[in-house]
């Protein structure tokens, strides 16, 4: 390791931070005799970037050329940037030494596409050999699979590493066609399907064979770039609760668009990302994922984009008075956790310590609830003072609309306390 | 006002329900044996550590309580905040006391506050198995300090065990003063010199001890991690909130 791995480093690591999936959840493995790493199941974040984000993954790209040409990607080919590969050898060990001082969890390894898509995917295998076969590594690996490789390298692969994912990037067919014409969504969703058939298989294998190889344990994922095409979050949202539907689907992320490449005139001009609507996005996707909310409650062809100033649950609380206040008290779980300001774990609070008498507002708020929102929304042992129906909608929301302050941070993370 | 003074260890907490009960004194402060008596101390007792008391103590409480409450029991044992063997011993007698137990009843102070805390402790803990750093030394040895608020090394000993099974290991505690030491089988605590302790204070290893390829590791590292940020979406606040400021002491990247 010297100075040309360092060079290498930084202009492969530029090319790959764009892809803003890094979890590594949802795989947990004990440790094998002889070789090293464990696989936790709850994602362990080994730093924050300057941009607040987690750090879990080490993220690279095994190249950064690439034949194709997509219109909101750094790598594209009609870039003059610099080009460099890794050697899967020195990939391989970079990862192993990273991970032995605790700087990461595992892997997470994609690539410019050179040659084509099943040559580029041999090349992306022989370093997730080289780490699991050679250096007896058993840390998380999540790789990007290649649109267009062949099935058989995608189930070789799915055998290795914990994690794959296709990124759809961008949201439509029809925009897709736009801003990188070489791909489609047949040649995306194809490897979907084939991890898919792969977990499917071996979940069936393995109830007859326990030892049969696991296939892909965490599942798949997908990214959406948000904001370099007109596609609404109806159309996104729609797409992510579809892709959740799929029993081996794990994650949606979305990733505001940062224009890269500002002279394409099919790409939009931003100053800035779009990151307020990201948020609303990720907080439109969790409650899809964890409050048991469907895409079409909170966005529709009426009203087909989320509002920028309140955020999901507080915006449906408002646009449906009718269902409350709600006694927290009687009311099953499912409603409580539609209250705005309670959040899964202050609703699991709820319901088990009722049973022991009925709670009062003091005691809520020791749980976790965040009475500030709450409290037109609910009932508890004393009575409401002033409801959602008493004091309208309109006047709750102007309480609540969130306007951004002048400070640069706080436009750039809007937070919201859910109440956990 | 009434003291109880004991050997601040868990143990010995444990007999001083077990002196409470016996007696039927109960305290209104439970104080190391070498802390000075309080202004108003009307009545003070020196509660001996008995381990089969102690161990009488526990049972009783095994069958109130489920294997969740009493590991954060013990997790707030380990916060070493002052208000801990109060709150323990309420903890303990009201579920002595009652025939069902109460662990589950959030809507009791001491009960919101033992979950707090032992979430704290865990959060604390968690914070350890994502922010130590390891530097390898010259012999082989991989070596992290760390300093963390609360008394927690101990409880990360098995995740890093499974972890790093295949290298020595230390992780030592600056503040504290002792380490775990893994020695390819079991983990065992380690003590320094006064002197190596005092050097050790500061997280750094001296350029010779460190092996040869680690200088260039962590450079290689920093370079790494200071390339992903994205410019555009700086946001630093955001970032100490993930990762606060007392933790960068020992963090390869923030230095
Ligand atoms: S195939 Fe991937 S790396 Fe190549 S230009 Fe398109 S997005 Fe970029």
């Amino acid at each position: 390791m010297n100075e040309k791995t360092l060079e290498k480093l930084k202009i492969l690591a530029d090319a790959a931070k764009y892809d803003v999936s890094c979890a590594s959840s949802g795989a947990s493995r004990g440790n094998m005799k002889g070789g090293v790493g464990t696989a936790a199941g709850w994602g362990i974040c080994h730093s924050f970037t300057a941009d607040g984000r987690c750090m879990s993954l080490f993220k690279i790209m095994l190249t950064n050329s690439c034949i194709y040409d997509c219109a909101y990607c750094v790598n594209r080919r009609s870039n003059d940037v610099r080009r460099t590969t890794f050697t899967p050898d020195e990939l391989a060990e970079l990862t192993l030494e990273f991970y032995r001082r605790n700087y990461i969890e595992g892997l997470f390894l994609s690539s410019g596409v050179i040659r084509n898509p099943d040559y580029t995917m041999e090349q992306m295998l022989r370093v997730v050999k080289l780490l699991r076969e050679v250096h007896r590594f058993n840390g998380y690996i999540h790789m990007k699979s290649i649109p267009g490789a062949s099935r058989e390298l995608i189930a070789q692969a799915g055998t290795l590493v914990d994690r794959m994912s296709v990124n759809l990037e961008i949201p439509s067919e029809q925009n897709l066609k736009i801003l990188a014409p070489e791909k489609n969504y047949e040649s995306m969703f194809a490897p979907m399907r084939f991890i898919q058939q792969g977990m499917l298989e071996s979940a069936e294998d393995r109830k007859r064979l326990r030892s049969a190889p696991r296939f892909v344990p965490a599942g798949q994922s997908t990214q959406l770039i948000i904001g370099a095409t007109p596609d609404s979050d109806h159309q996104i949202l729609s797409l992510a609760s579809k892709l959740y539907k799929r029993p081996t689907f794990k994650r949606v992320y979305y990733s505001g668009y940062i224009p890269v490449n500002t002279s394409d005139n099919r790409l939009p001009v931003l100053s800035t990302p779009p990151l307020v609507r990201e948020n609303r996005l990720y907080q439109a996707d969790w409650l899809m994922r964890f409050y048991g909310f469907g895409a079409n409650e909170m966005v529709d062809d009426a009203q087909p984009n989320l509002d920028l100033e309140i955020d999901p649950k507080m915006a449906w609380a408002l646009r449906h008075p009718e269902y409350f206040p709600v006694d927290v008290n009687t009311a099953p779980h499912e409603m409580i956790l539609r209250v705005p300001g309670i959040g899964v774990k202050s609703a699991m609070l709820i319901v088990a310590s009722r049973k022991y008498g009925r709670l009062t507002s003091a005691q809520l708020k020791k749980m976790g609830v965040v009475m500030k929102r709450a409290q037109y929304f609910i009932v508890c042992r004393e009575l409401p003072m002033n409801t959602v129906n008493e004091l309208q909608p309109e006047y709750l929301r102007s309480i609540f609309v969130e306007k951004p302050k002048r400070k640069k941070d706080d436009l750039l993370q809007l937070k919201i306390d859910w109440g956990e | 006002m009434t003291v109880f003074f004991y050997d601040k260890t868990f143990d010995g907490l444990l007999s001083c329900i077990f002196f409470a009960y016996e007696n039927r004194v109960f305290p209104d402060l439970i104080l190391e044996e070498a802390v000075q008596k309080p202004l108003f101390t009307e009545v003070s007792y020196r509660v001996t550590t008995e381990d089969e008391k102690a161990a009488r103590v526990w049972k009783a409480l095994e069958k109130k309580l489920s294997l969740t409450a009493r590991k954060a029991m013990f997790a707030v044992w380990l916060s070493e905040l002052e208000e801990t063997e109060m709150l323990l011993f309420r903890y303990m007698r009201k579920n002595i006391d009652l025939p069902q137990g109460m662990e589950m009843n959030f809507g009791d102070d001491d009960v919101l506050r033992c979950g707090e805390i032992a979430r704290k402790v865990a959060r604390d803990a968690q914070r350890l198995i994502q922010f130590i750093r390891f530097q390898e030394t010259a012999d082989g040895i991989y070596f992290a300090p760390v300093s963390p608020q609360h008394n927690t090394v101990r409880m990360v000993a098995r995740h890093f065990k499974a972890r790093f099974s295949d290298r020595p290991w230390v992780i030592y505690d600056t503040r504290r003063r002792f380490g775990i030491y893994y020695d390819l089988k079991t983990v065992s605590e380690i003590i320094f010199s006064d002197e190596e302790a005092e050097k050790l204070a500061s997280g750094k290893l001296d350029k010779e001890k460190l092996s040869e390829n680690e200088t260039v590791l962590q450079t290689l590292w920093k370079e790494y991690f200071r390339t992903m940020a994205i410019k555009e979406r700086e946001n630093l606040r955001l970032q100490r909130q993930n990762m606060p400021k007392r933790y960068w002491k020992y963090l390869t990247e923030m230095q």
